[in-house]
């Protein structure tokens, strides 16, 4: 088999491994960093629950191979709470009742967290088109949308706008 | 049970060159895997046409203002293919050169008249679109030949285009979709273009619908019979998106939607 060595940085630290050709950066992060918190749903690139952030895109990392990710930025729902401190999102899905299973939660959060930088202030059906690769099986999107509402209105009073 | 790839090698080419030499190195062997490099990727507007280079991801298409400005049957189809996460890692060789009659862009590309670029061994060359789909997932390309880019003609004065989809949910594949562009010389249609999405084995154009529409004064009678063309000329399977009575019938729907759209636009509208 084909091993590449391959070096990447994951939610701030340089990490250099040797990997197969084959192996799916989801698989990498999961098994290689044990970094669990981003799921496997599908494996079909259908769900979100793999989604994680490559170069400050959103992208599902069952659909990238590890050697893919060669140089690039990676940032996990590890990454979220920075020093322990949950994220404006986080502090959204446990105020909202955001997540029912939690499965797709890493995944949704992930997404969302790109698209408030793109779209600070967004509307409901905005957001809803924002998250519409992440799946909840348990139909939860009405507290998911909610979630993303508080967050974005407290990331919007931490920036100190009107 | 985990979807594991059969074991493979992986190189990265750091150039064009280095790329087709990799490929006659492994001929027949080799299987280009876009997406994981930042060669050729631009969408800009080079004298009479629009740019795209193959490695494009699709984001760009919906961030880039001249395509939301210029190219609105682009913009459409760049806004409904797969997902926005899909959206963030696809790009739009890829989507073309699988030559998948269920992806977005062959239908749009057909409708645009699209020239596609290749480089192989030879040199470079180019691929009417009409001639590079040549089966289901086969085309007109050498194993020897990468894509690398994508010519949109830049539309005339008094153009416009539109893209409509039909889909079960975000994410799946067209029930049926329909590609417009078409010209207008007053209310008379002066050159039309229409290319149809997953209701083919061959992505196809809906030339029957074309005829339906060039040299005619518009009128609702005229868009119906162009819808029925498509229809009729279209040839869709059985699945578990419908049998193929309702396959023909939403692409007579979607014909009529995008012609309607495409015509409102031409005449200045959004």
């Amino acid at each position: 088999m084909s091993e590449h060595e391959v070096t990447l940085t994951v939610n701030g630290e340089s990490v250099t491994r040797s990997v197969e050709a084959r192996m799916l950066l989801v698989h990498f992060i999961r098994e290689d960093l044990s970094l669990t918190g981003t799921h496997i749903g599908c494996d079909t690139t259908s769900c979100g629950a793999c989604t994680v952030l490559v170069n400050g895109k959103p992208v599902k990392s069952c659909t990238v191979f590890a050697v893919q990710a060669e140089g690039a930025e990676v940032e996990t729902i590890e990454s979220v709470a920075a020093g322990g401190v949950l994220h404006p999102l986080q502090e959204g899905f446990w105020e909202k009742h955001g997540l029912q299973c939690g499965y797709c939660t890493p995944g949704m959060i992930m997404t969302a967290k790109e698209f408030l930088v793109r779209n600070p202030n967004p509307t409901e059906d905005e957001i809803r088109r924002g998250i519409s690769g992440n799946l909840c099986r348990c139909t939860g999107y009405n507290k998911i949308v909610e979630a993303i509402q508080y967050a974005a209105e407290k990331l919007q009073a931490d920036a100190g706008g009107e | 049970m985990p979807v594991i790839p059969g074991a493979f090698d992986y190189h990265s080419p750091r150039s064009l060159d280095e790329a087709l030499s990799l490929l006659q190195q492994h001929a027949g062997e080799a299987k280009i895997l876009a997406g994981g490099q930042s060669l050729l990727r631009y969408v800009e507007e080079r004298g009479d046409h629009l740019a795209i280079g193959a490695m494009t991801r699709e984001h760009a298409l919906e961030d880039s203002s001249v395509v939301r400005n210029s190219y609105s049957l682009l913009h459409d189809t760049a806004l409904v293919i797969a997902d926005p996460l899909v959206r963030n890692q696809a790009t739009v060789g890829g989507n073309i050169a699988h030559a998948d009659p269920a992806n977005d862009h062959p239908a749009t590309m057909l409708a645009y008249d699209a020239t596609l670029v290749t480089k192989g061994p030879k040199g470079e060359r180019t691929i009417a679109i009409d001639d590079f789909f040549t089966g289901l997932f086969e085309n007109a390309m050498s194993d020897d030949e990468i894509l690398t880019e994508i010519r949109i003609p830049k539309p005339a004065a008094n153009s416009g285009g539109a893209y409509t989809k039909f889909e079960r949910k975000v994410g799946d594949y067209a029930i049926s979709a329909a590609a417009v562009q078409l010209r207008l010389d007053g209310d008379t249609v002066a050159a039309a273009r229409i290319g149809l999405t997953n209701v083919s084995a061959v992505p196809m154009r809906a030339q029957g619908a074309e005829a339906e529409l060039v040299g005619k004064s518009l009128s609702d009678a005229v868009i119906e019979a162009a819808g029925k063309a498509a229809a009729a000329e279209c040839d869709p399977s059985p699945d578990l998106r419908g049998g193929v009575d309702y396959k023909r019938d939403i692409t007579r729907v979607m014909v009529k939607r995008s012609i309607q759209q495409a015509v409102a636009r031409a005449k200045g509208g959004k």
